[in-house]
C-alpha cells in the first residue's frame, strides 16, 4: 500500500547534518582555520569577495570553508549576507592613480613613468607541479628595494593628455551612482550599472564572453593599456564632519584596455577605452570584464551590435553566477506536478495518433 | 566578525516598504508585472526568493503561514520555507487551508476554496508569459504596453494546427481583467479556473526576473482560448487512490517497474481531510482493502 511521503523535515536535518560531517572531511585531518584560507588561497578570497560584492576577507574565508571550497556556493552566501546590511551611503570615488601599486603593467608601452613592476604574478612561470610545496616549503625572502617616490600615473591618463583616447565622462556633479542591488534593472542600462553587473558577474561567464571577442565575435581590437594592482584608500564624505573622513584601505586590480579607434567628420580619431575593476588581484576577471564593457558600449560608439557579447540584454541577465545557479539547479526541485499535467496531454496526443493511423481507419481513408 | 543580526521575517524594514509599494501598484494594475529591487535571499534563485520577498513583506506576527509546493506541505522546499518564516518570523504555522491567512505555494492552488481573509503568494519562474516568444524585455515590454497578443494567438493556433489541441498544459496563460495577459506561474491548468472571480488575494513573486504581479480579489481572470476550441481543464480520469475524490488534481505515483501506478491528491491537506472526514478511496487502509484487492 502506498503511504503518503512524509519526514521531509528529518530528512532535511539529516541530510544538513552529513553535509556537516562531509564539510569536516577526516576528522583526524587538522581543521583549515579562516587565516589559513585567507593568507593562503587569497585568490579564492579575492574572488568571493568581489563577485559577492562584499569586502571583508574573513567573511569571504568563512563563505570559502562553509562552501566546502565552492567558491560560487561562498558567493551565494555573502551576498545573501550583504543584502541584509543597511546603506548608509556612497564613498568617494576611489582614485587607482594614486594606488600604492604591487603590480603594475603596460603592454602599449615598453616604459612608463613610475615604471613596469612585475609583482606577485603567475606569468612567466613554468606550469609543473611541483612537490616541494606539498609540505613544509618555505619561501625564499622576497627581493625588496627602497619604496619609489615617483608617480605612477595611468597609462590611459598619459595618452588622454594628447587626445588620443576618449576621455572618461566626467560624473555630474550631485549625481547619484546606480545600484542595481537596490533598483530593479531596466534596459537599456547606463555604463554604471553595466560595469557594477559586469563587477559581480561570474568570472568564467565574463572570460567566455571576452574571449569571444578576439575570437571574432564583436571584435574591438584591444591593448592593455595598463593592469594595476595595489591598495587603494576609501574615504567617505560625511556630511555631519563636512569633509571626506578616510574609512580604510582596500585591495584593487584594475584593467584599462585600449581599444580601436573610432572618428567621425566632426570628431578626430581617437582610441576608446574598456574598463575593469575588482576587489583584491583578479586580472582574469578584470581583463575579462574590460572586453566585455568595450563590447557593450557597441550602441553609444555607433557600431553594429551583432555579437552576443556586444548584446547589453544577453550579458547582464545571463552573467550573475548566483542567479544563473539558482535557477539551473531549481530543476532538480520537485516539478511532478507540471509533469503529470505534460504526460496527461502527451498521452492523449499519442491515443489519437493511434487512433488516426490504426489500419482500419486508413482502410476508411482508402475507401 | 561582523555576525549577523536579522529583523522580523528576515528583510529590513526598508526593503519590506519597497516591496509593499510594488505589491500595491501591482494590486491597482491587475496582472501587470511592476519590477521591484528584489534581494539576494538566504536560498537560491529560482527557489521561491519572489514568493519569501512578498510574503516577508506582507507577514505581520498574527498572521498563520502555511507553505506547499506541488500541493503539498510536507515536500523538502515547502518544509524549509515554512521553517524560515517559522524561525526569522515566530509565526504560527498550519497545513489547513482555512486556517491560513497566507498561503505560499508552488505550482498548485489549494482544493478548498479560498475565502477573503487569505492572501495566496506564489513563487514564480518566469513571469513573462510572452518569454519564449520573445526573448528580449525590451520588446515583451512594449508587446504589453500596447496590449499587442496576437503572437500569443498566433503560438495557440500553431498549436491547434499542429496538434489539434492547445499544447499547454501548464503555466497556460491568462487574461486578468480583460486587460494583462499574464503567467499564472507553472500551475497546472486544471488550476486556472480557480483563480478567475476569487476571494482572496493572489500576489505573485519572482525574485530572479525582479517582477511582482497580482490578481485583486473578485477579478476576472480568463483563460485564453478560441470559440471553436474552448479552454479544457484537465485532470486524469480517476478518483483519488486514498481519499476517493473525483475533483481533485492527481499526482501520478510510479508504484512499480512493471507498469504499476497509482493516482493520489497532490493536495495532501485535502486530501487528508477528506480521509479523517471518512472518505477512502480504493488504495486506502483497511477496510477497503478488500475492494482494493477484489
Amino acid at each position: 500500500m502506498y503511504v503518503a511521503v512524509k519526514g521531509g523535515e528529518r530528512a532535511i536535518e539529516n541530510a544538513h547534518r552529513l553535509l556537516a560531517n562531509a564539510r569536516r572531511g577526516d576528522q583526524s585531518v587538522a581543521e583549515v582555520t579562516l587565516d589559513q584560507i585567507s593568507e593562503q588561497l587569497g585568490l579564492a578570497v579575492d574572488r568571493v569577495m568581489s563577485e559577492g560584492s562584499l569586502y571583508d576577507r574573513e567573511l569571504a574565508a568563512l563563505a570559502i570553508k562553509q562552501a566546502r571550497g565552492d567558491l560560487i556556493e561562498a558567493i551565494f552566501l555573502v551576498r545573501a549576507f550583504r543584502a541584509t546590511l543597511p546603506r548608509f551611503g556612497t564613498s568617494e570615488p576611489v582614485d587607482t592613480g594614486a594606488m600604492l601599486v604591487q603590480r603594475r603593467v603596460s603592454a602599449t608601452f615598453k616604459d612608463i613613468p613610475g615604471g613596469q613592476i612585475l609583482g606577485p604574478t603567475f606569468d612567466y612561470t613554468h606550469r609543473l607541479l611541483d612537490p616541494s610545496l606539498a609540505e613544509g616549503f618555505v619561501p625564499e625572502t622576497p627581493a625588496t628595494a627602497e619604496t619609489s617616490a615617483a608617480l605612477t600615473p595611468r597609462v590611459t591618463d598619459i595618452l588622454g593628455r594628447d587626445g588620443l583616447i576618449e576621455s572618461s565622462p566626467e560624473a555630474e556633479d550631485g549625481a547619484s551612482v546606480g545600484d542595481l542591488t537596490r533598483e530593479p534593472l531596466n534596459f537599456p542600462a547606463d555604463r554604471d550599472l553595466r560595469l557594477q553587473n559586469l563587477a559581480r558577474g561570474d568570472e568564467g561567464f565574463l572570460l567566455a564572453m571576452g574571449y569571444s571577442t578576439q575570437r571574432g565575435y564583436g571584435r574591438n581590437h584591444p591593448f592593455v593599456g595598463e593592469i594595476r594592482f595595489g591598495e587603494v584608500e576609501v574615504e567617505f564624505a560625511a556630511e555631519d564632519v563636512g569633509f571626506a573622513v578616510p574609512l580604510g584601505a582596500i585591495e584593487l586590480t584594475e584593467c584599462q584596455m585600449v581599444n580601436q579607434f573610432k572618428g567621425s567628420a566632426t570628431e578626430a580619431p581617437c582610441f576608446t577605452r574598456g574598463y575593469g575593476l575588482a576587489f583584491g588581484q583578479s586580472e582574469r576577471k578584470t581583463m575579462s570584464m574590460a572586453l566585455v564593457d568595450r563590447a557593450l558600449r557597441a550602441r553609444e560608439l555607433g557600431e553594429e551590435a551583432l555579437a552576443p557579447a556586444q548584446d547589453e540584454e544577453f550579458v547582464m541577465s545571463h552573467s550573475d553566477n548566483v542567479q544563473a545557479t539558482g535557477f539551473v539547479e531549481h530543476l532538480k526541485l520537485p516539478h511532478y506536478v507540471d509533469f503529470q499535467s505534460e504526460l496527461g496531454l502527451l498521452r492523449k496526443l499519442r491515443k489519437e495518433f493511434a487512433e488516426a493511423n490504426a489500419p482500419d481507419a486508413m482502410k476508411e481513408a482508402a475507401e | 566578525m561582523n555576525a549577523p543580526a536579522y529583523n522580523f521575517a528576515y528583510l529590513d524594514e526598508q526593503t519590506k516598504r519597497m516591496i509593499r509599494r510594488a505589491i500595491l501598484k501591482a494590486i491597482a494594475i491587475p496582472g501587470y508585472q511592476v519590477p521591484f529591487a528584489s534581494r539576494e535571499m538566504p536560498m537560491p534563485y529560482g527557489w521561491g526568493t519572489g514568493g519569501v520577498q512578498v510574503t516577508a513583506a506582507i507577514l505581520g506576527p498574527q498572521d498563520v503561514l502555511k507553505v506547499i509546493d506541488q500541493g503539498s506541505d510536507d515536500t523538502t522546499n515547502a518544509i524549509s520555507i515554512r521553517k524560515f518564516f517559522a524561525k526569522t518570523a515566530g509565526v504560527a504555522t498550519t497545513t489547513a487551508t482555512d486556517e491560513a491567512t497566507v498561503i505560499q505555494t508552488r505550482h498548485r492552488i489549494p482544493e478548498t476554496a479560498l475565502h477573503e481573509n487569505q492572501v495566496l503568494v506564489y513563487q514564480v519562474p518566469i513571469p513573462e508569459p510572452l518569454r519564449f516568444l520573445e526573448p528580449r524585455e525590451t520588446e515583451t515590454r512594449r508587446m504589453h504596453a500596447l496590449a499587442e497578443y496576437g503572437l500569443m494567438h498566433v503560438k495557440l493556433y500553431e498549436d491547434i494546427a499542429r496538434f489539434g489541441h492547445i499544447a499547454t498544459a501548464y503555466a497556460y496563460p491568462v487574461k486578468v481583467n480583460a486587460r494583462y495577459v499574464m503567467d499564472p506561474s507553472p500551475t497546472p491548468k486544471f488550476d486556472n479556473p480557480k483563480m478567475d472571480n476569487c476571494p482572496a488575494l493572489q500576489l505573485f513573486g519572482a525574485g530572479r526576473e525582479k517582477r511582482i504581479y497580482a490578481i485583486p480579489p473578485y477579478t476576472q481572470v480568463v483563460s485564453l482560448d478560441f470559440e471553436d476550441h474552448p479552454f479544457e481543464p484537465y485532470r486524469f480520469n480517476a478518483p483519488c487512490a486514498l481519499c476517493g475524490a473525483e475533483n481533485s488534481y492527481l499526482d501520478e505515483i510510479v508504484t512499480d517497474d512493471k507498469g504499476g501506478r497509482m493516482f493520489v491528491c497532490s493536495d495532501t491537506d485535502y486530501c487528508e481531510g477528506r480521509q479523517a472526514a471518512g472518505h477512502h478511496g480504493s488504495l486506502s487502509a483497511a477496510p477497503y482493502k478488500e475492494k482494493a484487492h477484489g
